[in-house]
C-alpha cells in the first residue's frame, strides 16, 4: 500500500511543557491507523497539528511526497484532511444539507442560494454512504450516530483523503457502533485513510489495521494490529520508569470519615459505594468519561443524586449544594482551576478568602488586615511565588495558581478534600510541593480523594486505589497490589488476571 | 517608580477624572458662569437622580448582568407613592412603601434571573414593559400632582446651602462604596461577575446574591422616584423613559465592564458627573438638544474605546 501521509520527528512545545517529542508516523492509503495512549499522552496535540489548530514546533509533515505546512483548519480541509471531533461541530437548527455545505452554498445565476441543488447533492453523498438520513432533516432531530454520519458526509464532500476520528464511539450504542464500522469499511474500500483515536481495545482489534502507541508525548511503538495483544498494548501504554518523585509518607489511618453507598446520578454514575478514612489518600483513576469528575460533583452537592446515600462521621447527610458541602467540611479542588477554581481578575488575597469570608470579618465588615494576614500565612506556608497578596491571580504561574486554590480550601478547615487532577499542567517542583501538602493534611487527620489520570501519581501517592469505567467502580486495590497494568486493565473495563 | 506604579494601577480612574476636569475647563473657557458655585451645585443636583440609579446598575453590571427596567420601576414606584401622599398618608410611610414597590419589582427580576434562569436582558426587558404598564394603569395615564411643602423639601430644600438631593446622593455613594468594598455582598458581587461557576463551587449562594442585587437596583429606582416626584411636584407614569441608558452609560464611562467582575462606585460617580457636566455645559453654550444627543453618544463610545486601549496596553 502506498503511503499517503508521513509525519517526521514532530515536536510540539507549550510554555514549560513538551507535549510531543520526536513523534513519527506513516499513514497508508486505505488503512485505519489507531492512535492509542493515556489522557495527556499527546494524541490530541497530534490531531490539533494535523487539523491546523496549532503549529508544530519542529518536524516535517509530508503529504503525498510533498512537504507541507498546515496553516489553519481551512487549509487542512483544502489539502484533504477531515476531522470528526468528539464534540460534533454541527448547527442544530439547520438542515443536514445546509450543514454539509455550510460556507460553500451553491447559488443560482441570480445569486440566490440554490436550496434544491444543496439538498440533492447532500442526499447523493448520504446515499453513497448508504445511510438512511434525509438531507432536509434538522440536525437537532437526529441521533448522535446519525450526526456523525453527517460529519463524515461533510468531510467526503470536501474530498477528504484522510479522516481523523476522535473517540467516535464514546457516545454510541452497540448498533450504532456497528453502523459506524460499516461506513468505515466502505471508506477504506474507497481509499480513504483513517486516523482513529479510541480507548476501547476490543474496538481497535475489530477495525484497526495499524496502531501507534504514544506515552508522555513520546512515540512508543507502531504495530500491526493482528500481531499484537491486549496485554502488550496496555503494557506499552503505561510502562514507564517510576521516578522517585512521590514523597508519600506512611499514613496514620483513623476512623471512617465518609461513607458512600450505592450512589447513582442522572449523569452516568451508577451504584457507587466506598469509604474514606481519616489520614488516608484514596486514589481514583479513570479515563475520560469514566465518571470520576461526576463523582466529585455529586459528593459536593453540585449534581443531583438520584439514589443512594452519603454518611459523614457516621451520620446520614443530604447535601444539595456546595454551601452545605462546605459546612460538612468537604472541599473540592476542581479539575480546571481557571474556569472553576479562581476568580482570575481578583487578587490573591480575595481568592484565598473566598470560601471563608466569615473568618476575615469583624461584625460583618471585611477586615483588610485579617484578609491579608490569612493570605500571607499561606504564601509562606505553601511557598507561593508572588509579588504579594495584592497580585492578580491571572498573572501567577499554573503551579502558584493551584496553590492559591489550595489555600482557599485550607482556610475552610475542611476534613475531606476532593482533589480533581491536583497537579495537571503544573511544573515538577510545584507538584512535589503539592504532594507534601497532601501528606501534611492526612498527617493532621484529614482525608483526601485524589482523582487523577496520571498513573504514576495514583500509584505514588494513594493508600488505596479505586478504578472507574463508564460510571461504575471496576476495582478497588490496595496501594501495594496495584500496578500500572492492572489499573489500566480495569480502567478499560477489562478483566485482569495475573 | 512609585508614580509609574500609581499610574499603571489607577490609569483608568485618573483618565476619567482628567476627562471630567478637561470637560469642565473647556466649558469654563466658553462660559465663565460654568465654574460658579451655584452652577456646580446645580449640576450635582441635576446629576443626583441618574447617579443614584447608576449605583444599582453598577452592582448589577459587575455581576455581568443588566437592568433595563430601572426607569419604568421608578415611574411605577413614583405614582404609587404619590397616590398615597394624596391620600394623606404620613410622608415617611408613603416613601417607605414607594421604596418597597421598587425593591419588590427588583426582587421579581432577581428571582426570574436566579431561579427562572432567564437572561437578565430578557427578564428586565419584560419588567420594563410590565412596570410601565402598571404605572399607566394605576393612574389611568394621568400624572398625580401637588404635594405638601414638607415633601417638596426633599428635592428643593437645602441644608447648609447644599441641596438635599446632593446630600442624599453623597450618602448613597458612601454606603454603596462601603457595601461593595467592605461586605460579603460586595465581594460576592465581584466574584459572581468574575466567575460564576467558581463562585458557586466556593460555596457562595449565587441565586440569593443576585436576587438581593436586583432588589437593590429596584430600591434605588424607588429612591430616584422620591427625588423626581418631589422635584417636579408631580408623579408621571411616563417618567424615566431612557433613564436606564443614562445609568448604564454612567457606569460604563466610569469603568464598569459589561463583561462583569470589574467596576468601582467612585468611577460611576465620575461617569454620572461627566454626563451631567456635558448636559449642563452644552445648555450653557446654547447647543441644541439634538446635537447634545450626538455629543453624549459619542462620549460614551470614546470613553469605552479609551478604556479598552488602556487595558490592552496593560496586558
Amino acid at each position: 500500500m502506498k503511503t499517503i501521509l508521513e509525519l517526521k520527528n514532530i515536536r510540539k512545545e507549550y510554555p514549560g511543557v513538551v507535549a510531543l517529542d520526536d513523534v513519527s508516523l506513516m499513514l497508508k492509503k486505505g488503512e485505519v491507523h489507531i492512535l492509542l495512549g493515556e489522557n495527556g499522552a499527546g494524541k490530541s496535540t497530534l490531531v490539533k497539528i494535523l487539523s491546523g489548530a496549532v503549529k508544530k514546533t519542529n518536524g516535517k509533515i509530508i503529504l503525498l511526497n510533498e512537504e507541507i505546512e498546515i496553516k489553519n483548519p481551512k487549509h487542512a480541509f483544502q489539502i484533504g484532511i477531515g476531522i470528526i471531533y468528539q464534540e460534533l461541530n454541527l448547527i442544530p437548527h439547520l438542515t443536514v444539507a445546509e450543514n454539509i455545505f455550510l460556507g460553500r452554498e451553491f447559488s443560482t445565476s441570480s445569486g440566490i442560494i440554490d436550496n434544491q441543488k444543496i439538498n440533492s447533492e447532500a442526499q447523493k453523498l448520504l446515499d453513497e454512504l448508504k445511510v438512511k438520513i434525509n438531507s432536509k432533516s434538522l440536525i437537532k432531530d437526529l441521533g448522535i450516530a446519525q450526526q456523525q454520519m453527517v460529519e463524515v458526509a461533510k468531510a467526503l464532500s470536501l474530498n477528504a483523503k484522510i479522516l481523523i476520528m476522535d473517540e467516535p464511539t464514546s457516545a454510541l450504542t452497540e448498533n450504532e457502533i456497528e453502523e459506524l464500522f460499516n461506513i468505515i469499511d466502505k471508506l477504506k474500500a474507497q481509499g480513504v485513510s483513517i486516523i482513529y483515536i479510541s480507548h476501547r481495545l476490543d474496538e481497535l482489534f475489530e477495525i484497526g489495521d495499524t496502531v501507534t502507541i504514544l506515552r508522555d508525548g513520546k512515540l512508543i511503538a507502531t504495530k500491526v494490529i493482528s500481531e499484537t495483544t491486549h496485554h502488550e498494548l496496555i503494557t506499552m501504554m503505561v510502562n514507564r520508569e517510576l521516578k522517585d518523585q512521590f514523597p508519600r509518607i506512611k499514613p496514620k489511618i483513623g476512623c471512617e470519615l465518609l461513607c458512600v453507598e450505592r450512589l447513582t446520578t442522572a449523569n452516568r454514575l451508577s451504584n457507587i459505594s466506598f469509604t474514606l478514612n481519616a489520614g488516608e489518600i484514596l486514589g481514583v483513576y479513570g479515563l475520560l468519561g469514566s465518571g470520576r469528575t461526576e463523582l466529585a460533583r455529586a459528593i459536593f452537592g453540585v449534581d443531583e443524586i438520584l439514589s443512594g446515600n452519603i454518611r459523614i462521621n457516621g451520620e446520614f447527610v443530604d447535601i444539595k449544594s456546595p454551601i452545605e458541602a462546605i459546612k460538612y467540611g468537604i472541599a473540592l479542588l476542581t479539575e480546571d482551576r481557571k474556569t472553576q477554581g479562581l476568580i482570575l481578575e481578583l487578587d490573591l488575597q480575595k481568592n484565598v478568602s473566598l470560601a471563608s469570608l466569615s473568618e476575615v470579618t469583624t461584625n460583618g465588615i471585611l477586615s483588610n488586615n485579617k484578609e491579608r494576614n490569612l493570605s500571607e500565612k499561606y504564601i509562606l506556608d505553601l511557598n507561593i511565588k508572588t509579588t504579594g497578596s495584592q497580585q492578580k491571580v491571572r498573572n501567577l504561574s499554573g503551579g502558584n495558581q493551584q496553590k492559591v486554590v489550595l489555600s482557599k480550601w485550607l482556610s475552610t478547615k475542611a476534613k475531606i478534600y476532593i482533589f480533581d487532577e491536583p497537579t495537571r499542567g503544573i511544573d515538577v517542583g510545584s507538584k512535589v510541593e503539592i504532594y507534601e501538602i497532601m501528606n501534611r493534611l492526612t498527617d493532621e487527620g484529614a482525608a483526601i480523594i485524589m482523582i487523577s489520570s496520571d498513573l504514576p501519581e495514583i500509584l505514588g501517592m494513594s493508600d488505596r486505589i479505586m478504578v472507574m469505567h463508564q460510571g461504575k467502580i471496576t476495582a478497588k486495590l490496595s496501594g501495594e497490589e496495584a500496578t500500572q497494568e492492572s489499573i489500566m486493565h480495569y480502567a478499560l473495563g477489562e478483566h485482569y488476571a495475573n | 517608580m512609585l508614580i509609574k506604579n500609581l499610574w499603571s494601577q489607577n490609569a483608568r480612574e485618573l483618565g476619567t477624572v482628567l476627562g471630567l476636569v478637561g470637560l469642565s475647563l473647556f466649558f469654563w473657557a466658553w462660559s465663565p458662569y460654568f465654574l460658579t458655585i451655584s452652577n456646580l451645585l446645580n449640576i450635582a443636583q441635576q446629576t443626583s437622580i441618574n447617579a443614584i440609579i447608576a449605583v444599582g446598575l453598577t452592582f448589577v453590571i459587575i455581576t455581568a448582568g443588566i437592568d433595563l427596567s430601572v426607569g419604568s420601576i421608578m415611574a411605577f414606584a413614583g405614582v404609587v407613592m404619590a397616590s398615597l401622599l394624596q391620600a394623606d398618608l404620613p410622608i415617611y410611610l408613603a416613601i417607605i412603601i414607594g421604596l418597597l414597590v421598587g425593591t419588590g419589582s427588583g426582587i421579581v427580576n432577581g428571582l426570574l434571573i436566579s431561579y427562572g434562569k432567564l437572561p437578565p436582558f430578557i427578564s428586565t426587558l419584560g419588567m420594563m414593559s410590565v412596570a410601565r404598564g402598571a404605572a399607566l394603569l394605576f393612574t389611568d395615564g394621568r400624572p398625580i400632582s401637588g404635594f405638601s411643602s414638607d415633601f417638596r423639601f426633599i428635592a428643593t430644600g437645602e441644608i447648609f446651602y447644599i441641596p438635599v438631593p446632593v446630600i442624599i446622593m453623597i450618602v448613597v455613594y458612601l454606603l454603596a462604596h462601603f457595601v461593595l468594598t467592605k461586605t460579603k455582598l460586595g465581594r460576592y458581587t465581584y466574584a459572581i461577575g468574575g466567575n460564576e461557576e467558581a463562585s458557586l463551587l466556593s460555596g457562595i449562594n449565587v441565586k440569593l446574591m443576585k436576587t438581593i442585587i436586583y432588589g437593590l437596583s429596584g430600591m434605588l429606582s424607588g429612591l430616584a422616584a422620591v427625588l423626581l416626584t418631589s422635584r417636579l411636584n408631580s408623579a408621571q407614569p411616563i417618567a424615566g423613559i431612557m433613564y436606564e441608558l443614562d445609568a448604564i452609560a454612567a457606569a460604563v464611562i466610569g469603568g464598569t465592564s459589561l463583561m462583569g467582575g470589574e467596576g468601582k462606585i467612585s468611577g460611576t460617580l465620575i461617569g454620572a458627573l461627566i454626563m451631567g457636566v456635558l448636559r449642563n455645559g452644552l445648555n450653557l453654550l446654547g447647543v441644541s438638544s439634538f446635537i447634545q444627543q450626538i455629543v453624549i453618544g459619542s462620549v460614551i463610545i470614546v470613553a469605552v474605546l479609551v478604556d479598552m486601549a488602556i487595558k490592552k496596553g496593560k496586558n
